[in-house]
């Protein structure tokens, strides 16, 4: 076996004796008959980066602000630290969490919006300077320090909102959607910080996020909810390469589905499942720990940059099916194929652009194969 | 649209003489020379002077002052205080009854707070003297502090209370340290609004006025049956004067950081796109 990175050690999910920081316990949240959160339990772990994902209104922000406690759960309880936190008021818990809507003071200048939890904690001057100083050199504010919030731009009162929440350093940091506003360097460059500042303080977080690049980026653990419940909590590894449902396979980056019915075939090997999936074309050879019914429905789901294209047949392809480009996507390191299956299906291959872009293989129109192995893509239940 | 016509000149200067015409009237005789009110003598501060020592409406304009400043600063608390719990508590049991409650003395005829003032006041044997004033004209001016202050904190956002309950805050150090500040022109606009309800009341002061204390409104309307002295037209326009500056300042100090705090607040929040 290879050596263990750290990443690899740091998962307490997996060791029963861990005691979690976080623990939801078969919460539900009513907002007078809609059910925002449904039945959740969970369990977060002392110096996790745990990142919620899921469609606008699926009741992200709703969970933070039962955890920051804005919020009582209708059902269930929630522990921090094994104390049920529900009769623990919002100003005495060490939680503190940055607001969707930023919530800046609008009276107050940046530095005293940052400066502002300090006070609260009645620190000596000094040390609060210094808090707030080095706040602000980490999300690059110095400048704007006198301003008041109607002054600075969009992405910088975001910043100012980080670095108020930041400025604490509590047990645990609600961040929702902290870098949204940010342009792309900005903020590759502060999620590295944001790593940065939790590998030095053990913080735990937990960050709402769209971005799914960042949630894979950053995340120790993520959460997919969908309306109210969770879908899938894994590892971002494991939720991209084997999603549980074919929600979490849609939701997390780009994919190819394909309906069918499933066939075990035992005697190819353990796990082997054909799918039929169209008319006059054979069966997709799949492998899958999952026990599937004969003629049960089934999705093969495959990440596109797991189809290779060639111009000709492959010789030892478990699957290849040939096709017609119908479009191509050029995203500088990557392109990515649209190939048009004689069935009508579409089916996305991508290919890293090693090559200069006159030089490349293919273009439109052309007859191409596609091809993967058997344990390239997933076989879901429909 | 924008031109000239004789209709509307004409409609507008009467419109305007009808409402300030007889303040005209009072201002300037109040300079004049003569002892009778209808004749001009000529210009003359000679009533003022005359005021001035005049100990009665001194003690009667003092009298006047303390109620009006010691009123209207319980009314702002009080109103203030109520305005919050009824925008914050979201909904609970009597919240209608209870809002209806605040705003009914608003419509409530005068007279009829004057009286049931005096019947309490005479039930609990309260002797009636600034005190009791004061507590009369709190009663009133709470609900106009309160429609003020509300109008302010329905459009004022939720989150940012949170964010400093967040931060550590008390509820109570929320609302001084963010809320309070934000809404600080509405409160001043309250408060002038109360001080000037307070200073030309006549009705329910002179229920609730003892012999110990008389007020400067109850002051002129007595001396009016003797006559109308030319000192009391002087001393009505220093009570315009302190009425319109008051009034004048209220909505200038409300409207313009009106304007300013929603720009701040806007901007303050993510601009959603
Ligand atoms: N106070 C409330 N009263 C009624 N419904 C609410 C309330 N707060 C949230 N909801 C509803 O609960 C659901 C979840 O809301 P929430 O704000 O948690 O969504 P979200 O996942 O954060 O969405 P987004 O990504 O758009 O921020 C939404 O359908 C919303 O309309
Ligand atoms: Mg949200």
């Amino acid at each position: 076996m290879a050596q263990p990175s750290p990443q690899q050690v740091f998962a307490p999910w997996e060791d029963p004796s861990e005691t979690p920081l976080i623990e939801f316990r078969g919460v539900t949240k009513r907002f007078g008959d809609f059910t925002a959160i449904d039945d959740i339990s969970l369990s977060i772990f002392r110096r996790e980066f745990f990142a919620l994902l899921g469609p606008s209104g699926c009741g992200k922000t709703t969970l933070m602000r039962m955890l920051a406690g804005f919020e009582t759960p209708s059902e269930g309880d929630i522990l921090l630290d094994r104390q049920d936190i529900a009769p623990v008021p919002p100003n005495k818990r060490a939680v503190n969490m940055m607001f969707q809507s930023y919530a800046l003071f609008p009276h107050l200048s940046v530095w005293e919006n940052i400066a502002f939890g300090l006070k609260r904690d009645r620190l000596p001057k000094d040390e609060i300077a210094a808090r707030v100083t080095e706040m602000l050199r980490l999300t690059r504010l110095e400048k704007f320090a006198r301003r008041k919030p109607h002054q600075i731009s969009g992405g910088q009162r975001q910043r100012v909102a980080l670095a108020r929440s930041l400025a604490k350093a509590p047990k645990l940091l609600l961040l929702d959607e902290p870098l949204g506003a940010l342009d792309k360097k900005l903020r590759q460059d502060t999620q590295f910080e944001l790593m940065d500042i939790q590998e030095k303080t053990g913080t735990t977080f937990v960050i709402v996020t769209h971005d799914q690049e960042e949630a894979m980026t950053v995340a120790s653990r993520v959460a997919v909810m969908d309306e109210g419940r969770l879908v899938q909590v894994a590892t971002p590894d494991v939720i991209y390469e084997t999603p549980a449902s074919v929600y979490v396979a849609d939701f997390i980056g780009d994919v190819n589905l394909l309906e069918g019915r499933a066939t075990p075939v035992p005697e190819a090997g353990e796990g082997r499942v054909d799918l039929a999936w169209a008319e006059g074309q054979p069966p997709i050879r799949a492998t899958t720990d999952r026990a599937f019914d004969k003629g049960q429905q089934a999705w093969f789901a495959i990440r596109p940059e797991k189809v290779t294209i060639t111009p000709g047949r492959p010789d030892e392809a478990a699957n290849a099916v040939k096709g017609r480009i119908l479009d191509i996507a050029y995203l500088g390191n990557i392109s990515t194929y649209h190939v048009e299956l004689p069935t009508g299906h579409v089916v996305k291959a991508q290919t890293a652009n090693t090559r200069r872009i006159a030089r490349r293989a293919f273009t439109w129109e052309d007859e191409v194969w596609l091809s993967w192995t058997a344990t390239a893509g997933v076989l879901l239940e429909g | 649209m924008r031109r000239f016509s004789w209709f509307n000149a004409t409609s507008l200067t009467l419109g305007f003489a009808f409402l300030y015409l007889p303040m005209v009237i009072l201002i300037v005789y109040s300079f004049n020379a003569s002892e009778l009110v209808t004749v001009w003598a000529g210009f003359s501060t000679r009533w003022y002077g005359e005021l001035l020592r005049d100990e009665a409406f001194l003690d009667a304009a003092w009298v006047t002052l303390q109620v009006a400043v010691a009123s209207s600063t319980i009314a702002t608390v009080l109103g203030t205080m109520a305005a919050h719990v009824m925008v914050r508590a979201g909904r609970f049991w009597g919240r209608t009854l209870f809002s209806g409650m605040i705003y009914a003395p608003l419509v409530m005829p005068e007279v009829i707070t004057g009286l049931s003032l005096l019947l309490l006041f005479i039930n609990i044997g309260l002797d009636r003297g600034i005190l009791t004033i004061i507590l009369a004209h709190t009663t009133f001016s709470m609900c106009y502090v309160s429609v003020v202050v509300s109008a302010r904190l329905v459009s004022f956002d939720r989150a940012l209370e949170e964010a400093a309950l967040d931060l550590g805050c008390s509820p109570f150090e929320a609302f001084r340290l963010v809320t309070l500040p934000i809404i600080l022109p509405a409160v001043i606009s309250g408060w002038l609004l109360a001080f000037t309800l307070s200073l030309d009341d006549l009705v329910i002061a002179s229920f609730t006025a003892g012999p110990s204390a008389t007020t400067l409104p109850i002051k002129i309307f007595s001396s009016i049956r003797l006559g109308v002295s030319p000192e009391i037209n002087a001393l009505s326009t220093i009570l315009i004067a302190v009425v319109a500056v008051g009034v004048i300042t209220a909505s200038l100090v409300s409207k313009r950081s009106a304007i300013r705090q929603a720009e701040e607040e806007r901007a303050a929040v993510r601009a959603e796109g």
